[in-house]
């Protein structure tokens, strides 16, 4: 499998995507710190950035990449190679290097404007990590979307569907509730739902961090308190496991089983 | 050598493999010829393992290959169309092909054979079909493999790197290597081929050699001896 | 020149004098004929000092009822255990320096305190340590005292079973300077209290205010640091006072807030620092305040201002990296916004004065439904939410058009020399 990844890997920071995703963050980078060199801002707006960006891009590098490298794995599945091995290869290559554009593109700006020495260094890191994930995650929905779907078209639809409803529609959605629901306690409703999208995790765990007095106030303590324990802690590490295992999960078997 | 067994497959509601059981024996070359449609593609790829069966069994040496993928380490495989990652270089694919398998390799000999030397640091993308086809047949030829299945591997093919690909397939033939091959062209099939596997709506209507097919139909050549049997199976068809 | 200088001295001595020569000192030790502060405060006469040593005094309850100064070294203990309270003077001109006082117990029916002063004028208790004790100093109904430098640690663990640390009730004149308290139910309370100097306190850790005060006008506050406390610090029913140079930080609870204002009246709070708390600044029924150079740093929300304050200036300060910056009950703005610094301001300066060309609003869609609908907090910083503040900015509904800072600073104000 680490061939077939090299190799994806490699194919990927070739392609001249992957150079603009890296050249785009390293541009929004420097043009937020310039814009105000206060670290802490620039984390906030990056948060922002990642979080529609990460999962945006993932799934439709994801599908492309996987309706264009249908040459690429039919290759290799003529080689002494499992299938299994072959699509791992392929989804790691991805997301690997999708994560590192992502990586790297941001720290530069970052540590040309002194976040080595600023103190928020755990907050950065603790956005990386956010990042990372969410690519894992969307690289794996997209490429599970795209395994389940031949035709490309149909593929890259249900993906962005998938997207939107995760990333815009899914807070409408929640806001929704609150709204018409504003009689009830709805402080539980309010974690489950959020536990639930990992778009919303990911950005609750930076928030928490980068946000702590609002989020100490009143209903935020409640939220801090639970997350912040060893229940809500796992349960998100457990929400967020389940948003990546589930998903390849099904890849896998779905590979096994397809024909090509 | 490899023995397919009932072998079915559905794609839907398309009945691709109505039950198909045949043997080819080691050293053998077996032409696999049909109308489009007739699923021959799909029989090259069960044995390939891109396609699973949906009954039956592929046996290579007398061993299951379903869900198996070490047995590929012993197929030399020429597929109809080149397809390759497009952003690679000519000898990076080369490379990792060969890194992907842990056996010797002649590639170098092959590039000079076909005359691809000139082509090694370019891209895939850059490279017209036939220069493509010619890299495709190398990565199909360099491995010594104990079976090998050519998939219409002189499409595209210009006329002199046709015969260089000919005669080395005749020189497998003296080697003792199996040999399946796909082809319209019925001048390799009489060139190549010991025996004809005619596949027709995912049955195998005709299984003889070259010799007895023009034999059985009184002509002289092959191409006239096929155009009587798919006659014969029309006139068999109105009948019913 | 040298003659009359010591004449100077010889006036002074003739002055001095009888004072001198009435005083005497008494040492208190178990070495000493007087073995007990109780017998020496007995024998005490006004103008006596008594002198303790380094070593542990096992009394309570040690009224003092003359002018007299107590004085100890570093190590002097005063040990209540628990028995009532420390010291308590009902006398005026009364000074004490430099001594310890531990363990008064918790009481839920009498005050019990480190020292306790009733009807008293011009005392002063300096330099003194008090360890676990319920109340710490407590004045009474006195007048121009003096609390400088003392150091009073308490380890409270309920609202209901624990005291304040300096505890003011119908004063005048006093001073407050210097002193660290910690782990008390307040830190600094004051009722009643007018005229009075709070300057240069570290006040960190209470179960609940750092400073607490009300009915308490005319006082100073500066250069007072109120840190982590349980909720902030509160200031209610008071005019005139003056608060500047403060820190209200890490003031972070669901109750906190950096500085609770309740019905205050023409005050100037300046130049103050409010970083890290839950609310910067939570203004209820105030009126004709001056809120002006502070720093609002990563705050929850910087400023609540509710329906019923009127007229207060909020000018030239600085908003920076606060989550909200500023929220507010009403729909209509009865308060001036003006020369701010709004680093959430996404304007433009383009006739280069300094001041955006177009006005900033600082309370978002979210910030007001958020005031609405607590719950949806999860939601803060999504995109989605993100996508309804810019469509409100663009084409206001819901959030109160006239809150808005008319000439936003496109620069942070330094406010720091002047």
């Amino acid at each position: 499998m680490f061939k077939i990844i090299r190799y994806s890997f490699l194919d990927i920071l070739k392609s001249k995507l992957m150079l603009i995703y890296t050249a785009f963050f390293l541009l929004i980078g420097f043009g937020l710190l310039n814009f105000s060199s206060d670290l802490h801002k620039a984390i906030i707006s990056m948060m922002n950035i990642l979080l529609l960006l990460v999962p945006l891009i993932s799934t439709v590098f994801g599908v492309m990449y996987f309706y264009n490298s249908r040459e690429f794995v039919e290759l290799l599945m003529c080689q002494p190679i499992e299938r299994k091995d072959v699509f791992l290869g392929l989804y790691f290559g991805v997301s690997l290097s999708l994560s590192i554009s992502l990586f790297v593109g941001t720290l530069i700006p970052f540590m040309f404007y002194g976040l080595s020495v600023s103190g928020q260094i755990f907050q950065f890191f603790n956005l990386m990590l956010i990042g990372v994930l969410l690519t894992f995650i969307f690289s794996i929905l997209s490429f599970l979307i795209s395994v389940y779907n031949k035709d490309k078209i149909k593929g890259f639809g249900y993906a962005i569907l998938l997207l939107l409803y995760l990333s815009v529609i899914y807070d409408g959605m929640m806001l929704m509730v609150f709204v018409s629901f504003s009689d009830y306690p709805l402080e539980n409703v309010a974690l489950a739902l959020s536990i639930l999208n990992p778009i919303d995790l990911g950005r609750i765990a930076i928030v928490l961090k980068l946000d702590v007095a609002a989020l100490m106030g009143y209903t935020g303590a409640v939220f801090n308190a639970f997350l912040g324990s060893m229940n809500g802690i796992l349960l998100s590490i457990g929400s967020m496991a389940l948003w990546f295992f589930v998903p390849l999960f099904f890849y896998v078997k779905k590979i096994n089983k397809r024909d090509f | 050598m490899v023995q397919f067994v009932d072998l079915q497959k559905k794609f839907g509601k398309l009945e691709v493999l109505k039950g198909i059981s045949e043997e080819i024996m080691e050293g053998e070359c077996v032409a696999v010829l049909g109308p489009n449609g007739s699923g021959k593609s799909t029989l090259i790829k069960t044995l390939l393992g891109l396609v699973l069966p949906d009954k039956g069994d592929i046996l290579i040496e007398g061993k299951s290959i379903l869900k198996q993928h070490l047995y590929r380490n012993e197929i030399g495989y020429l597929p109809q169309i080149a397809q390759f990652p497009e952003n690679m270089k000519v000898k990076e694919l080369i490379r990792m092909i060969t890194l992907m398998r842990e056996k010797p390799s002649n590639e170098n000999d092959l590039i000079d054979y076909f005359g691809v030397s000139s082509f090694l640091d370019n891209t895939l993308r850059s490279l017209s079909g036939g220069t493509k086809q010619k890299i495709n047949a190398i990565l199909a030829l360099m491995f010594d493999c104990k079976i090998y299945v050519y998939d219409e591997p002189t499409v595209g093919l210009d006329p002199i790197s046709r015969v260089l690909f000919k005669n080395y397939v005749q020189q497998q033939k003296k080697d003792k290597k199996t040999i399946l091959l796909t082809t319209h062209l019925i001048n390799e099939v009489e060139e190549l081929a010991d025996r004809i596997l005619f596949i027709l709506d995912g049955k195998i209507y005709y299984n003889r050699s070259v010799k007895e097919l023009i034999s059985e139909h009184n002509e002289t050549s092959l191409e006239n001896a096929m155009v009587k049997m798919l006659e014969n199976h029309s006139k068999n068809k109105a009948h019913v | 020149m040298k003659f009359f200088k010591n004449s100077y001295y010889l006036l002074a001595c003739c002055f001095l004098f009888p004072f001198y020569y009435f005083s005497k000192s008494i040492p208190v030790c178990k070495d000493c004929t007087v073995k007990k502060i109780e017998t020496a405060l007995s024998l005490a006469k006004n103008g006596d000092v008594l002198e303790l040593f380094n070593e542990k005094y096992s009394e309570f309850n040690l009224k003092i009822d003359k002018k007299i100064t107590l004085k100890g070294k570093k190590n002097s203990i005063i040990d209540v255990k628990g028995k009532g309270n420390g010291i308590l003077i009902y006398s005026d001109d009364v000074q004490i320096n430099t001594l310890q006082i531990n363990n008064v117990k918790t009481s839920y029916t009498d005050d019990l305190a480190g020292i306790k002063l009733k009807n008293v004028n011009n005392c002063t208790v300096k330099n003194v340590t008090l360890n676990n004790t319920f109340f710490g100093i407590y004045l009474s109904k006195s007048n121009n005292c003096k609390l400088i430098n003392n150091v009073l640690k308490a380890v409270a663990k309920k609202e209901s079973s624990s005291g304040n640390g300096i505890h003011l009730w119908y004063c005048n004149q006093m001073i407050i300077k210097g002193n660290k308290i910690s782990g008390h139910r307040d830190g600094i309370y004051l009722e009643f209290v007018k005229n009075s100097k709070i300057f240069n306190n570290l006040s960190k850790k209470q179960i609940r205010y750092g400073l607490h005060f009300m009915f308490s006008s005319n006082n100073h506050y500066q250069n007072n640091r109120f840190i982590n406390n349980g909720a902030g610090v509160a200031v209610m029913y008071s005019k005139n006072i003056r608060m500047n140079n403060n820190v209200f930080s890490e003031n972070w609870s669901k109750i906190s807030n950096g500085l609770l204002l309740k019905d205050i009246t023409d005050s100037k709070i300046y130049k103050n620092y409010f970083k890290k708390n839950t609310m910067g600044i939570l203004a209820e029924g105030c009126n004709r305040m001056l809120i002006k150079n502070n720093d609002f740093i990563e705050n929850g929300w910087a400023i609540k201002i509710l329906g019923n304050c009127y007229n207060n200036r909020i000018i030239y300060n600085n908003f920076m990296s606060n989550t909200f910056e500023i929220v507010t009950n009403s729909s209509t703005n009865n308060n001036l916004f003006e020369y701010n610094f709004w680093n959430q301001y996404s304007g433009y300066d383009i006739n280069k004065d300094g001041i955006g060309d177009v006005p900033h609003s600082p309370i978002t869609l979210f910030c007001f439904l958020n005031e609405k609908i607590p719950e949806s907090m999860v939601l803060l910083r999504s995109n989605f939410v993100d996508l309804l503040n810019l469509t409100e900015k663009i084409t206001p509904v819901l959030t109160p058009e006239s809150f808005k800072d008319f000439k936003p600073r496109m620069k942070k104000i330094q406010w720091y020399n002047s």
